[in-house]
């Protein structure tokens, strides 16, 4: 073995640490399918009365969560699905922002599948019969990076929008809201 | 204003509007204030048909004061000498906060107020000290009407008739209220949310029927234009404005001027495939009616989707003017304004009925100062362009070739799929949007208020789901030439000039009032209501509201004999929907791009929706 072999062999090694390191996504090729009838969500409530405890973070978080694949395939359903035509690129218009720090029904993941899968009673449609439970997931990932929520490596450095819209790389993290449970 | 002729075109160049708009930027930048640049008009000028504009009796009870639609009082106690003096009277809260673009109604001692979603109906009692409260009507709207409503939730007015109050409400009914007691008498479904039609215009009552058209011009609505029956609500007849002959009610009566509007099914002909069923052209502004005639005049929407590239054709009959008859609905004329929108041009400004001098004798006419930019002066027995006249910065068309009544495009200009077009004035909301300039036959002037706003215009396919947005535009606004974003014009309809101006800072969202007294009326996005000189737009009067205004301001004469002059602040509307829907402007494209024109407004303004209440002391 030729000490050049060798050395490539480092690099690669070293290169694929340095990718485990970054977290950047985990693709779950040979996994299981995700069951796509199960109803996506949780509520967005945060009053648990007689002293119970909210829910914990949905298992299915992990899988969408940061993960670059499903935020690029949100990203084109946010405009396919006209998501865009009421909330803009993260500022609002018919319906309210997703790129600041307010969430009226929660900002976590799960709590955004929910209100997609949903609808919401002041205008929000309940898209749970129009779109797959994976591809409301995929939506709520992609909403999550309108407020800089994921990794600046799991989002785009392109913008998507026509007219000088930030690149989702650019976007500021907004704080965690109160009800954004799953970043306290 | 000279007038530019060639071999072949007789055509209104924007050229001379840009020397006339020099003219009247000796004061340019963003603060307020008059220039006067004419002399007044002399005494052979415009007048309302008297049939459409009967002697004022002091009351207001619709929202153009009368089928003319000048917004003029007849009530004079108010004058430039002694409108420094005006107080505040007395104040409501309507317990709303989003746009509040509805005039108050004053019916023989009882104001009546009609609110945003959740569209209340108030009645106050004007004969009582404080005006107390007589009596509430709440409609109960859908809540999920609020998504599907594409510019704020707002109402535009309600409207009074032999006894009854009607209005409209965001989820498509229209409502029959008892004027004294306050129940009602009958309400009718018009409107589908599942389709994203709303209902935001106000009704107008003439001849036994209540005129309602429908919303939704940016959700791939198909537009109409309805009357019910006015004692019964039930549906007298629909006009659709595309689609064949048939539904757009288009007969032998139908006698359209120019050559471009002739021909059978031209609803269906002038779109691709089926798109005429999800293109728009919807009525949510105004409509005027000549008694004389029995004709009712209104303005048609956009089409859908905004990128042009997906409807190629002339897409009738979107953004032009019809004109009806009252009692069938069936079309006598109709005039397209721009073919082929390419900017969300809707035509559906509020259209004043006046006779000019013509020759030896008068002429019947109407005005619309038109989105596009253009001052129109149009015979109104045929829809024959008179004249069509920049009254502001144009250059997204080239002017108006009278032989034709066609618009001549800028080809620069034209949104292109996959690109973004920029420098585009006027904006999408154009250079004057849905609220309403005044017409006083005192001066002769029609006072405009308007916007000075230019965008870039990326166009993108859209994708058509029902009950959701159908645009296929990223869209960012910006001041016009000047940098102020709005200006309030002094306009002389004969002679096709400006008289004076007003620019403002921000774009002038609220409708004007002019008084015979000689003081018209209107507000600031910022919260100013202002009165200013009708001859030379001189600064006389103004007062800070809790909110922008965006609201009719009215005149009339109450139970103690005065004039008062009334408006309703409550900043939102499309313009204003940053503050009143809590959008984030660092997005440039919300609220379909207007808000990266508005980033300022929240610091400017908050949302609110009181009526304020003016009188001289005595």
């Amino acid at each position: 073995m030729s000490s050049r072999f060798r050395a490539s062999i480092l690099a690669i090694g070293l290169a694929a640490l340095a990718l485990a390191g970054c977290d950047r996504e985990e693709r779950h090729s040979r996994a299981k399918p995700i069951g796509e009838t199960v109803p996506a969500g949780e509520s967005p409530d945060t009053i648990w009365p007689g002293g119970t405890q909210p829910p914990p973070l949905d298992a299915r978080a992990k899988l969408y969560d940061n993960n670059a694949p499903a935020i690029a395939e949100g990203q084109f359903l946010y405009t396919k699905m006209n998501c865009v035509g009421c909330h803009s690129h993260g500022g609002g218009g018919m319906g309210p922002p997703l790129m600041d720090d307010e969430w009226r029904y929660g900002g976590r993941i799960d709590q955004i599948a929910a209100s997609i899968a949903e609808g919401r009673p002041n205008g929000m449609p309940a898209w749970r019969s129009k779109l797959t439970d994976d591809q409301i997931w995929k939506l709520a990932a992609y909403v999550r990076t309108l407020s800089g929520q994921p990794s600046k490596d799991a989002v785009g450095s392109r913008s998507e929008g026509m007219s000088s819209t930030t690149p989702a790389s650019l976007t500021p993290r907004e704080p965690a809201h109160t009800s954004d449970t799953a970043e306290q | 204003m000279r007038r530019v002729s060639t071999a072949l075109l007789s055509v209104s160049a924007v050229v001379a509007c840009a020397g006339l708009t020099a003219c009247n930027k000796n004061q340019s930048g963003p603060s307020s204030g008059a220039i006067q640049s004419g002399p007044l008009p002399s005494g052979n000028h415009a007048l309302p048909p008297a049939a459409a504009a009967p002697a004022d009796d002091g009351n207001w009870t619709m929202p153009g004061k009368n089928y003319a639609s000048t917004r003029f009082s007849a009530l004079g106690q108010v004058t430039p000498a002694n409108v420094s003096k005006l107080a505040l009277s007395f104040t409501f809260s309507t317990a709303t906060t989003h746009g509040y673009e509805a005039p108050p109604l004053v019916v023989n001692g009882t104001m009546y107020l009609i609110t945003p979603f959740p569209n209340y109906l108030y009645a106050l009692d004007l004969t009582k000290p404080g005006a107390p409260t007589k009596w509430v009507f709440k409609p109960k709207p859908l809540a999920a009407s609020q998504g599907v409503a594409c510019c704020d939730t707002v109402n535009r007015g309600a409207v009074y008739d032999a006894g009854k109050i009607f209005f409209n409400t965001l989820d498509g009914q229209t409502i029959a209220v008892d004027a004294n007691s306050g129940q009602q008498v009958w309400r009718t479904q018009l409107g589908d949310i599942q389709r994203g039609e709303t209902i935001t215009m106000a009704p107008l009552v003439a001849n036994g029927k209540v005129i309602v058209g429908n919303s939704g011009g940016e959700m791939g609505v198909r537009g109409w234009i309805a009357a019910l029956d006015e004692g019964s609500g039930k549906l007298a007849w629909r006009a659709y404005n595309t689609g064949p002959d048939k539904d757009v009610l288009i007969g032998p009566r139908f006698r359209p001027f120019y050559a471009s509007d002739q021909g059978k099914d031209l609803g269906v002909k002038s779109w691709p495939p089926d798109a005429w069923k999800i293109g728009g052209g919807t009525v949510w502004g105004w409509v005027s009616y000549d008694p004389e005639t029995k004709q009712i005049f209104y303005g048609v929407g956009n089409p859908g989707p905004w990128n042009p590239d997906q409807r190629p054709g002339a897409n009738k009959w979107t953004t032009g003017v019809f004109a009806r008859d009252v009692d069938t609905g069936q079309a006598t004329w109709f005039y397209q304004t721009t073919p082929h929108d390419l900017f969300d041009h809707d035509d559906i400004n509020e259209i004043i009925l006046a006779d000019i001098p013509w020759g030896n004798g008068r002429r019947p006419v109407l005005f619309r100062p038109a989105r596009a930019g253009f001052f129109y002066v149009q015979d109104r027995r045929t829809g024959q362009v008179l004249s069509a006249t920049p009254y502001g910065y144009v250059n997204a068309y080239r002017g108006v070739d009278l032989k034709t009544g066609q618009m001549i495009p800028n080809t620069d200009k034209d949104p292109k799929q996959g690109r973004v077009t920029r420098d585009i004035c006027p904006a999408a909301p154009g250079l004057k949007d849905w609220n309403p300039s005044a017409f006083s036959p005192v001066t002769g002037l029609v006072y405009i208020p308007h916007n000075n706003l230019c965008m870039d215009f990326g166009a993108v396919e859209a994708n058509y789901i029902a009950g959701t947005p159908y645009v296929g535009a990223d869209v960012k606004m910006y001041a016009g030439p000047g940098g102020n974003r709005g200006a309030f014009t002094a306009w002389d309809p004969i002679n096709r000039r400006k008289v004076w101006e007003i620019t403002e800072d921000l774009p002038v969202w609220s409708p004007a009032l002019a008084t015979a007294g000689g003081v018209v009326f209107y507000g600031t996005m910022d919260g100013w209501f202002k009165a200013v000189d009708a001859r030379n737009g001189k600064l006389l009067w103004r007062f800070k509201a809790g909110s922008g205004i965006i609201g009719q301001p009215i005149s009339y004469r109450g139970p103690d004999g005065r004039q008062y002059i009334a408006v309703v602040a409550g900043v939102g509307g499309w313009a204003g929907a940053v503050v009143s829907g809590k959008l984030d402007p660092r997005d440039p494209t919300v609220a379909l791009g207007f808000a990266n024109a508005m980033k300022d407004l929240p610091m400017k303004t908050t949302a609110g929706g009181i009526l304020y209440v003016f009188t001289l002391p005595r």
